[in-house]
């Protein structure tokens, strides 16, 4: 009896070994079926991107679809290929392996009407990116201890304390040089022995610190440097108030720029609709975070704040990090759609910030430097050929916005 | 050419040179410094405490900038997108009046009203009661919810109580009726119509405060047909009005400002305009803007328009009439009106019947019937019947009304009918009004059931005959509001969302009288984005009855007779209207274009009679009177006014509001009680049984007149008469002229300045003071984009009004006077011009050269900048300003307690309608017209988006696109082909040619002041009167 089961047991296990071996092979025989051709993986990319399967599959991780690395491993390529084309009739037919896709994911992928052809460039796609994955940069600390300056003009900070640091050892090489050279000196003239008393007295004079300290010249220049040191201090002190720099505060929300506009490329106006329209770039609604969050990271607790807000129908109050003064208008849609700046610009790199910081000081003196600095993006715009024209006749450079009224009070104050 | 010589005052103080007024006029500000609060008094230790206090308090709120909260949409609606404005048509409806306006929302808030341009009515225009409608909704006194007995209750318990009383009372067979000013929506006179249904005993009963009565009694008794037809005075040339203040407040001002406008409008092609005689008691609008004016008595109304009948009929041949008393310039009208028969227009703002018919057969010999007159089109804004009205208050003062139900309308304080209606309340088993507020006859009533401001609502209005004007809500209600006509629905039984109901009536009664579309939708959505559907009137028989004219001669004859007391002119201003808007603070505070008065009701009395009397007028300084009409006595402030007919005083009606709310509340006396009755109509004349008597108390008047005086410069008003304009386009011109080494220049050729050169855009501004009426609705429009403040009776007093356009008024007379006498006499009769003044936008500006701070700076497009957070308050600036324009914050008018009338800055409601894009300025900065800098911005920017040049007509502001008479030009003079550029006759800018250069060739454009080179870029056009040339005096 024993042996017999064992035997069975083995036979069975033998069976299904080879079969599993088999159908691993057969699978990878798939994998070599699908193309390497750059051309094909141009295409597979493109489609991958247009059909917007991106939205809702990746290589290499799940997002709401099954994560697509080596799914011509587990499944048929037939098998694929049409349940690409409709997967909700595969599901009605009850192919086990779409219902328990089903099961697992609790929803149905949308019918696509890609031919097969297509399909295959997207897996060659899929194969490209999963065979040599693309290293990712490691994000620098973001932690804002070291602000570039306003305007980000002339030489790096580092270099210029780098040189600092150098000037000091040079001055105290000089001064233990000095000291050295006075101290052989005098036991140069020590040794000698013939001076006069008056030239002894000088040689033999003791260094008094404590007088030196007390002599009134120096007692002046000490204070003369205090007072203008605190004034200084005072005076940039006073620049800064209201300026908030850096200024990084706790969301309601933990939202991620990181994650959202840097690792999954969400264009800025995705979600912050306003910025080509209007003044406002606008925080987004619940209801844009929900497009996504639906069904995407649906039991994050941070994401379940958003189901909080949708229930109790009151709308996040999120911490507002760039404060203009209500005195100063500012139009988002005049520098990012007619001006064509980059978000960046002002915001800095946002796509990499885990926690918005203001970037800018958001100054006065920021907007006029820029104002003065930055080239009026004229290019296919018929509002400002007749001043480019006139400008032109009079200057060799470029166009500046302060050229055209940037710097008018009107402006931005009414 | 000669120049002009014509004397101009603004006041009777500026005429006799008074020597307060010279002493205050000297200065700047006539104010004393340093303001006092309270109590005043404050030395140089407090200051000192105050000020280490403050740097302390400064410095360590400055160590942590409080954590400001950004609050977006939970689910953001599909069509609003914060900091970008929605605009939605609808329509302005208060009582009778109605108006097809545009709404501007900002993230769903209504915060400014204009005109819609699709509206062959209004035209786009507007006036100070439409502006300022929107700040009405933000009123904080409305009602928040339906209340029983001045006690909140919810809805569920106002319909079951309502209901039930009235099932009980039509059970009974008791009598119910729904007191209503003119209903314009068809849609609600459906509801009505179901309700009376339901109720078979009811009736519906109209009235309006202003009564138009006479003249649909007139046309039912001279055509068989009671209507008001519309007028058209585009078409006429010869303009006669008795009495008819249609510029101001009759019947459609707006309409007919547009239409007259037309008629005023000339330039080097078109040197035609009309003629226009008005003969008046009280100096009105209108009157100020006729060319020939004669100051009549009321008693002399009627046999005046006899006498014009007569005159008329002898003409034409037919019979003519008994009585007929004619007056100055009445034959030179008869003459003129016959020379342009159908190209002319009488109207009488009489409501008496008897004259009105008199009117229709002088318009009918003159064959103004189908052509200046249209009947086939009636207006319908006056649909009250004083007759039913009166039965009512006898009805209800007897008792017989079980139910009252006031569909918003207050007729205790506003009908003749006030008092018999407030006695009668008691008597009904149920009364119930529908008023936004507890005001005085919603307080009297049992249960109030608030109807929706028209901002919040659905609905429809008919204008006149088949001219609809749809009404859509700009903002979801802001209380438990609910629409009237759907509570009529719900009370008689029918549960029906009044939006379906005004579909389902459009559906059924509208949509097949077009042929444009076959899909209900598509016509629905195109009529809500037009706001307006033209469906055409109907042709009716206008067959004049002559035997009525004798009838009406007879009672005439009769009722007009010149008896040896005052006699008193009631009118509505054009502010405040018929009161029902008397809350709200713009228009209280808007200076009455004529008297320059703000926050007050007075008499107006003729100079004669208050010398009279020992009445004088000096800045505001007056006397209390005692008037008494017919017995009762009422005290109030006289005010002496040129131009008032001898004999007789004005006095307002829509004031002494006892509960408006806190803005309106005991201001000015009420005078509708004194309105009359004659031959069934309600009449706004007494002529007998009027007494008044000084009282030796003295009172002062917030006259915003005497301020900004220009003190001895006359030449700011440019005129001539038509003849003259005739051959010489600049006619009445006056060119100042410098004396430099040796010979005489003009002053653009002696500068210090460098000038500027506008590359891009050239901001400019034309003003047609042969246009400009003197309306003052861009003065409410530009409160209301600019948010400026109301500072209060007391701050006018003191000259703080901080209006950025005013409306200078200047009296003068008929020809150059030889000395002050005459001047007097002709401050009888004098003639008046309205000149808007406002920031000049100079191009050699002479406050930004004496500002220490550089806050008042000049632009690349010709705009006069002024920065508020750069301004450390010296007013420098405005005592080197010559045109008195720059206004200064005295005080911190937002969020202060001192300041309850500046509702739209002192409560979280009315905030709502400050716009966003503007400052709301600080205590302590000087401000001024911009030139709605935030609209140029605007416009420039949407151009920018798309690639192109911004198109003219594109970028307007406030007060031209508010301007009803079109009189304000506003555009870009390097635009050849802006509509600016081609009234100027602007050559086309050369490359390198500054702004001062550019060459004007419109005759009659002028810069006030041109003298001392400032070369403002706001031009004003002469004032033409199409007058005789007078040969005598």
């Amino acid at each position: 009896m024993v042996a017999k089961t064992t035997i069975v047991r083995f036979a069975t296990a033998c069976m299904l070994v080879c079969c599993f071996l088999f159908s691993g092979a057969q699978l990878h025989a798939q994998r070599d079926a699908i193309s390497t051709d750059e051309a094909v993986i141009k295409e597979g990319k493109a489609l991958f991107e247009d059909w917007t399967c991106n939205t809702c599959h990746a290589v290499g991780r799940k997002l709401v679809g099954p994560d697509l690395a080596g799914v011509y491993d587990r499944r048929e390529l037939d098998w694929i290929k049409s349940f690409v084309k409709n997967a909700g009739k595969m599901i009605a037919d009850g192919d086990p392996q779409a219902v328990a896709l089903y099961e697992e994911y609790n929803q149905i992928m949308s019918p696509w009407a890609l031919d097969d052809n297509q399909i295959m460039a997207i897996l060659a796609y899929v194969r490209n990116v999963e065979e040599n994955p693309v290293v990712e940069a490691k994000p620098t600390d973001g932690g804002g201890a070291v602000s570039p300056g306003a305007g980000g003009s002339g030489v790096p900070e580092s270099y210029l304390n780098t040189i600092v640091v150098a000037l000091v050892v040079v001055l105290i090489l000089i001064l233990i040089v000095l000291a050295l050279i006075i101290s052989v000196l005098r036991k140069y003239v020590q040794d000698k022995g013939e001076l006069s008393d008056d030239d002894e007295a000088i040689v033999n004079e003791k260094f008094s610190i404590s007088a030196f300290l007390k002599s009134p010249t120096v007692i002046g220049i000490i204070t003369f440097l205090v007072i203008v040191l605190a004034a200084k201090n005072v005076i940039d002190g006073l620049y800064t108030v209201g300026v908030q720099q850096g200024y990084a505060p706790k969301q309601p929300i933990n939202f991620s720029h990181k994650i959202h506009a840097g690792d999954y490329e969400i264009d800025c106006q995705y979600c912050h609709t306003g910025v080509e329209i209007g003044k406002s770039a606008n925080i987004p609604s619940v209801n844009i975070c929900m497009n996504c969050h639906s069904s995407i990271k649906t039991d994050s607790p941070e994401i379940q704040k958003l189901y909080a807000a949708q229930e109790s129908g009151k709308p996040i109050e999120w911490v507002r990090v760039h404060n203009l003064p209500d005195l100063a208008y500012f139009n988002h849609s005049q520098h990012v759609k007619v001006g064509q700046i980059e978000c960046q610009t002002c915001h800095g790199e946002i796509q990499e910030m885990a926690v918005v910081e203001q970037h800018a000081p958001l100054t006065m003196g920021w907007c006029i430097d820029c104002h003065r600095n930055t080239d009026v993006n004229t290019k296919g715009n018929g509002y400002y050929d007749k001043l480019v024209e006139l400008h032109n006749s009079s200057s060799k450079s470029a166009m500046k916005v302060a050229d055209i009224g940037g710097l008018e009070c009107a402006k931005c104050h009414y | 050419m000669k120049e002009n010589q014509k004397t101009y005052w603004k006041g009777i103080e500026q005429l006799t040179n008074d020597s307060e007024f010279v002493k205050k006029n000297s200065s700047e500000f006539p104010e004393y410094l340093p303001v006092s609060n309270e109590e005043g008094n404050s030395n140089r230790r407090d200051f000192l405490k105050l000020m280490g206090f403050g740097i302390a308090a400064a410095s360590l709120a400055a160590c942590e900038a409080p954590v400001r909260k950004a609050i977006p949409y939970l689910n953001k609606p599909v069509d609003v997108d914060p900091s970008v404005p929605n605009y939605y048509a609808s329509t302005y409806v208060n009582g009778g009046d109605a108006v097809s306006v545009v709404v501007k929302t900002r993230e769903g808030r209504p915060i400014k009203v204009e005109g819609n341009k699709y509206s062959t009515i209004a035209q786009g225009g507007t006036n100070a009661q439409v502006e300022a409608s929107v700040l009405s909704l933000y009123d904080k006194e409305r009602l928040t919810g339906p209340t029983k007995g001045g006690a909140d209750i919810d809805w569920e318990t106002l319909d079951k109580e309502v209901t039930a009383k009235l099932g009980a009372i039509a059970a009974k067979g008791g009598q119910i009726r729904i007191v209503s000013q003119s209903v314009l929506s068809p849609t609600t006179k459906k509801a009505i119509g179901e309700f009376i249904s339901k109720y078979p005993t009811t009736q519906h009963v109209t009235y309006d405060a202003v009564s138009a009565y006479g003249i649909s009694e007139a046309n039912r008794m001279s055509f068989g047909e009671a209507m008001i037809p519309s007028y058209d005075f585009s078409k006429a040339h010869t303009i006669v009005s008795v009495g008819a203040d249609f510029l101001g407040t009759w019947i459609s001002p707006i309409e007919f400002t547009k239409q007259y406008s037309k008629t005023r409008k000339i330039n080097d092609h078109h040197k035609e305009m009309s003629r226009h005689f008005q003969f008046e008691s009280n100096l009105s609008l209108t009157g100020s803007n006729a060319d020939y004016r004669t100051p009549i008595k009321p008693s002399q109304a009627g046999p005046l328009v006899a006498a014009i009948y007569n005159g008329i009929a002898a003409k034409a041949g037919q019979a003519k009439v008994s009585g007929g008393a004619s007056v100055d310039h009445a034959n030179k009208a008869i003459n003129e009106l016959w020379a342009n028969r159908g190209k002319s227009l009488v109207v009488s703002g009489s409501n008496d019947p008897a004259v009105q018919v008199l009117v229709n057969g002088i318009n009918t010999m003159l064959g103004n019937y189908g052509t200046t007159i249209n009947t086939d089109a009636p207006i319908y804004y006056r649909q009250g019947d004083d007759q039913a009205m009166n039965n009512l208050g006898k009805e209800m003062n007897a008792g017989t009304v079980a139910g009252v139900i006031f569909f918003n309308c207050n007729p205790v304080y506003d009908s003749a009918e006030g008092s018999a209606i407030a006695a009668g309340l008691s008597k009904a088993e149920l009364t119930v009004s529908t008023s936004d507020r507890m005001d005085e006859t919603a307080s009297a009533v049992e249960y109030v059931a608030p109807d929706h401001h028209y901002l919040e609502q659905w609905n429809d209005a008919e204008l006149r005959e088949g001219h609809f004007s749809l009404i859509q809500p700009t903002i979801s209600p802001l209380f438990k509001t609910r629409q009237s006509p759907e509570s009529f629905l719900k009370w008689a039984g029918q549960d029906v969302e009044y939006y379906t109901y005004l579909q389902n009536n459009w559906k059924d009664s509208y949509f097949g009288r077009q042929t444009d579309t076959s899909n209900f939708q598509t016509f629905w959505d195109k009529a809500l984005f037009d706001g307006v559907v033209e469906l055409g009137g109907s042709s009716k028989s206008v067959a004049y009855n002559y035997s009525a004219a004798a009838s009406a001669a007879t009672l005439v004859a009769q009722n007009y007779k010149a008896g040896t007391g005052f006699q008193l002119a009631l009118y509505d201003k054009i502010g405040l209207g018929n009161g029902s808007q008397a809350n709200n603070p713009w228009l209280q505070e808007m200076s009455d274009p004529v008297t320059k008065a703000t926050w007050d009701n007075y008499v107006t009395i003729s100079i004669k009679d208050a010398n009279d009397l020992g009445i004088t007028l000096v800045e505001g300084e007056t006397q209390l009177v005692n008037l008494t009409v017919n017995g009762t006595t009422v005290k109030v402030p006289a005010l002496v006014q040129p131009g008032q007919a001898i004999g007789t005083l004005g006095l307002a009606v829509g004031y002494g509001r006892t509960k408006a709310g806190k803005v309106a509340n005991e201001v000015g006396v009420d005078a509708y009680p004194f309105i009359t009755r004659l031959n069934g109509a309600n009449i706004m004349d007494v002529m007998a049984g009027v007494n008044v008597t000084a009282t030796g108390e003295g009172y002062k008047i917030a006259q915003t007149q005497t301020h900004q005086t220009y003190m001895g410069r006359e030449n700011v008003i440019q005129e001539s008469v038509l003849s003259e304009y005739k051959h010489d386009s600049g006619a009445g011109r006056w060119h100042p002229k410098i004396y430099k080494e040796g010979k005489y220049v003009k002053p653009s050729k002696i500068t210090l300045w460098s000038g500027h050169e506008y590359n891009n855009h050239h901001w400019a501004m034309t003003i047609d003071m042969n246009s400009c009426t003197g309306c003052s609705a861009c003065t409410v429009a530009c409160q209301a984009e600019n948010n400026i403040p109301v500072v209060g009776k007391q701050e006018v007093l003191n000259r703080r009004d901080m209006a950025w356009i005013r409306i200078d008024r200047y009296y003068s007379a008929a020809n150059p006077a030889g000395d002050k006498k005459e001047l007097e006499n002709a401050a009888e009769n004098p003639e008046v011009t309205f000149q808007p003044m406002l920031c000049q936008h100079c191009n050699n500006a002479p406050c930004e050269t004496v500002c220490p701070v550089a806050a008042t700076t000049h632009s690349t497009e010709g705009l006069n900048q002024m920065t508020y957070n750069r301004c450390i308050g010296t007013r420098y600036c405005a005592n080197n300003c010559p045109y008195k324009v720059r206004r200064f914050n005295w005080f911190k008018y937002h969020d202060n307690t001192q300041f309850p009338d500046n509702m739209a800055m002192n409560n979280d409601l009315g905030k709502m309608v400050l716009n966003p894009d503007v400052t709301v300025r600080a205590r302590g900065v000087m401000e001024k017209c911009s030139m709605c800098v935030q609209r140029i911005q605007a416009g420039k920017l949407a151009a920018k988006r798309e690639g192109r040049r911004p198109v003219d007509g594109e970028i307007s502001i406030a007060c031209a696109s508010a301007c009803p008479s079109d009189a304000i030009t506003f555009g870009d003079l390097n635009d050849p082909n802006s509509k600016i550029s081609k009234t100027l006759q602007i050559e086309e800018k050369k490359d390198g040619e500054g702004a001062t250069e550019r060459v004007v060739n419109e005759a009659r454009a002028y810069h006030v002041l041109e003298e001392i080179n400032v070369s403002p870029n706001i031009w004003y056009m002469t004032k033409i009167r199409n007058k005789d040339k007078q040969t005598e005096a």
